[in-house]
């Protein structure tokens, strides 16, 4: 082979400037390059209409009481209480952080950069709590989040099995806390109809994923069940719920439910709330989770029942640990579903962060051009927790070795 | 309908079956077996696939149900009474082909299981014995890994030492070698091969006819459900009685 004839067969590598980078993959060719010029007018049409939309935009539906979306009408006199609970959910964090670094690490730090950024920035105007009290609230649950971090690592504390009692246990405290008990003169009983905004939201969703989950591995596992009665019972609950819209199951819960019972008997407005989304979620969660037990090869539970183990030692420790391993992705989708599903609980007169932006809007007629301001507001807030939901599943997919071989 | 005498019981009969039958819905695949096994006996069970060699063994720790027939089991008759079950299976270790570790569970975890959770010992005794097995059957450093990372012939070491922790009276093996690839068929065989001469009462279904020879006390060929021939591996290796054994003998012994 002469010189001249390898410098035209072999083609140079080199690195690609921002030139080359264009011409290779946005105008390769006609096609790609027409597709490419169609699409930066509609993104840069769309910016433009987007800048001016919101140079435009009345914000004051949603920064004239941010409190009301995020705790609905709790008494600001009580709000100490909200405080606490908060520092609870920190504390927690920081807590799971030490124990399950490699997963909640970035969400820790993220929570703690959300703190600095509502004490820098503070929406909140309250009648009786000054703006330092608040801003300094906000930087003590970044200090919590890091004391929970540090007795997680230092001390007894931080052993999994605890962390995970802990958080379990915070539900049912937060609730009394939130309500109150009737007879300690320093925890007034505030009734939960009065509960409202985010909070409302992250509590229902809360309870009804703490819930869903243990009562859906149950349905899962009655449904395959070789007991007639009990697979039969298993299998109409999970199918009749599956058939009816959450709207229907609230409705229903709401509505009819006091017909059926005495007047005496009144089942609190946000307990209703709280089982209809909990037996609704169950079943999805249910199907979710038989997916993943009927991936599980026979040869497990024969290995199982070779050396010993009883048909519940073998569920719980060999067959549920992998099945489940297998389904998180769906799980967590339900999961997240669930958290927008609360939204609905105006059905049953509560009034969650979404009815709190309608109530605001209806208010002040002038506010009726700006309900898409509210909205998106509302839409933003919720994407946050969403998409911290999926960032923390992908995590604790990473951890557990999932869909790596 | 088997072809010579039934064993005499000399020493401890460990496992005694009479007369068993299985069906599979219609399919009749057990037809009527009778063995005793003796304390202490190595038996290796061979024959064509299909015959019923695999589905014989798991009937005996009730991994399959008989319909008809006893079985015995260290004294223990082998019912529908889940304690009777529970109590056999804990006399009885088996390894199987595909070796069914549990892969959410280290080396070390898939072994100390069944000690920790069925005969309730305290952890660190369970994790001791179970480091003494892992040396036994040759892979201790491999404790803390799991299965996925180990190849086939170490897994079915893990597999062999995830039974031998229930402490067993009785070994049953369902292919142990057929799922593995040539070079590590013998480092298997060799544990197995150790296992037998310290005492251990085995019955290993296996195409493996040189483990056979070496070890083997008594030799069964399996055929379309029912023991076709019986004896020592001389007897069945230089005089085989039966046509269907010389068939399937020279088909296997080719190479």
């Amino acid at each position: 082979m002469s010189a001249g004839s390898i410098s035209t067969t072999l083609k140079p590598i080199r690195k690609l400037g921002p030139v080359a980078w264009l011409r290779k993959n946005l105008f390769n060719g006609w096609f790609n390059s027409i597709l490419t010029i169609i699409t930066l007018y509609i993104l840069i049409r769309f910016f433009i209409g987007l800048i001016g939309w919101l140079a435009a935009a009345n914000w004051a539906p949603v920064t004239t009481s941010p409190i009301l979306y995020a705790v609905g009408q709790y008494p600001q006199v009580e709000l100490f209480r909200v405080g606490i609970c908060l520092w609870i959910v920190s504390f927690l964090f920081g807590l799971s952080w030490a124990i399950w670094g490699n997963i909640i690490r970035n969400f820790a730090i993220m929570l703690m950069v959300g703190f600095l950024f509502l004490a820098i920035f503070l929406p909140f105007e309250l009648a009786d709590i000054t703006q330092t009290t608040l801003r300094l609230f906000f930087l003590s649950n970044i200090a919590v989040v890091m004391i929970g971090y540090g007795l997680g690592r230092r001390t007894v504390l931080g052993k999994a099995r605890w962390v995970l009692v802990a958080w379990f246990l915070s539900l049912p405290a937060i609730v009394i806390l939130l309500h109150g008990l009737p007879s300690v003169e320093a925890l007034p009983v505030v009734e939960t109809t009065v509960w409202g905004g985010l909070m409302l939201n992250l509590l229902i969703a809360a309870v009804g994923i703490a819930a869903s989950f243990p009562l859906g591995i149950l349905l899962a596992l009655g449904r395959r069940s070789t007991l007639p009665v009990v697979k039969v019972f298993c299998t109409v609950f999970i199918e009749t719920i599956r058939g009816v819209p959450l709207v229907t199951i609230l409705f229903m819960f709401s509505i009819m439910l006091p017909l059926f019972l005495t007047g005496d008997i009144r089942i609190d407005r946000l307990l209703r709330a709280l089982i209809g989304i909990t037996l609704f979620s169950s079943a999805y969660m249910a199907e979710n989770i038989r997916g993943g037990l009927q991936a599980i090869p026979f040869g497990q539970y024969d290995a199982a029942k070779a050396i010993g183990l009883s048909s519940t030692l073998t569920m719980l420790l060999i067959i549920l640990p992998q099945a489940i391993r297998l389904v998180i992705p769906a799980i967590v989708g339900q999961f997240i579903s669930l958290f927008k599903d609360t939204t609905l609980v105006s059905i049953v007169g509560l009034i969650d962060i979404l009815g709190i932006g309608r109530s605001i809007l209806a208010s002040k007629p002038e506010w009726t051009s700006s309900q898409a301001e509210v909205y998106i507001f509302i839409a933003i807030v919720f994407w946050i927790f969403t998409y911290s939901m999926s960032y923390s599943s992908r995590r604790l997919e990473k951890a557990m070795g999932v869909g790596v071989r | 309908m088997s072809s010579e005498m039934k064993v005499e019981s000399t020493g401890n009969p460990i496992i005694e079956c009479r007369d068993v039958h299985k069906w599979f819905d219609d399919f009749h695949v057990l037809r009527g077996i009778d063995l005793t096994v003796e304390t202490g006996e190595v038996i290796v069970i061979f024959g064509p696939s299909g015959s019923g060699k695999s589905t014989f063994i798991r009937t005996i720790n009730r991994l399959e149900k008989h319909q008809k027939g006893d079985i015995v089991v260290d004294g223990i008759a082998l019912t529908h009474d889940i304690r009777n079950i529970e109590a056999i299976r804990k006399e009885v270790g088996m390894v199987f082909q595909q070796f069914n570790l549990f892969p959410h569970l280290s080396v070390l975890q898939n072994v100390t299981l069944g000690p920790l959770w069925v005969r309730r010992v305290p952890k660190a005794e369970a994790e001791a014995q179970a480091m003494e097995l892992l040396e036994r059957v040759g892979i201790p450093e491999q404790a803390l890994k799991f299965p996925a990372q180990l190849s086939g012939g170490q897994q079915q070491r893990v597999a062999m030492a995830r039974a031998l922790a229930m402490q067993p009276k009785i070994m049953l093996f369902d292919e142990p070698t057929s799922a593995l690839d040539p070079e590590m068929i013998k480092e298997v065989l060799d544990v197995m091969h150790e296992l037998a001469v310290s005492g251990m009462t085995m019955l290993v279904v296996t195409h493996e006819m040189g483990f056979a020879r070496g070890v083997a006390d008594r030799m069964l060929f399996f055929d379309d459900g029912l023991i076709v021939e019986r004896g020592t591996p001389d007897d069945i290796f230089s005089n085989p009685k039966e046509d269907r054994t010389k068939l399937f003998l020279s088909q296997i012994l080719q190479h």
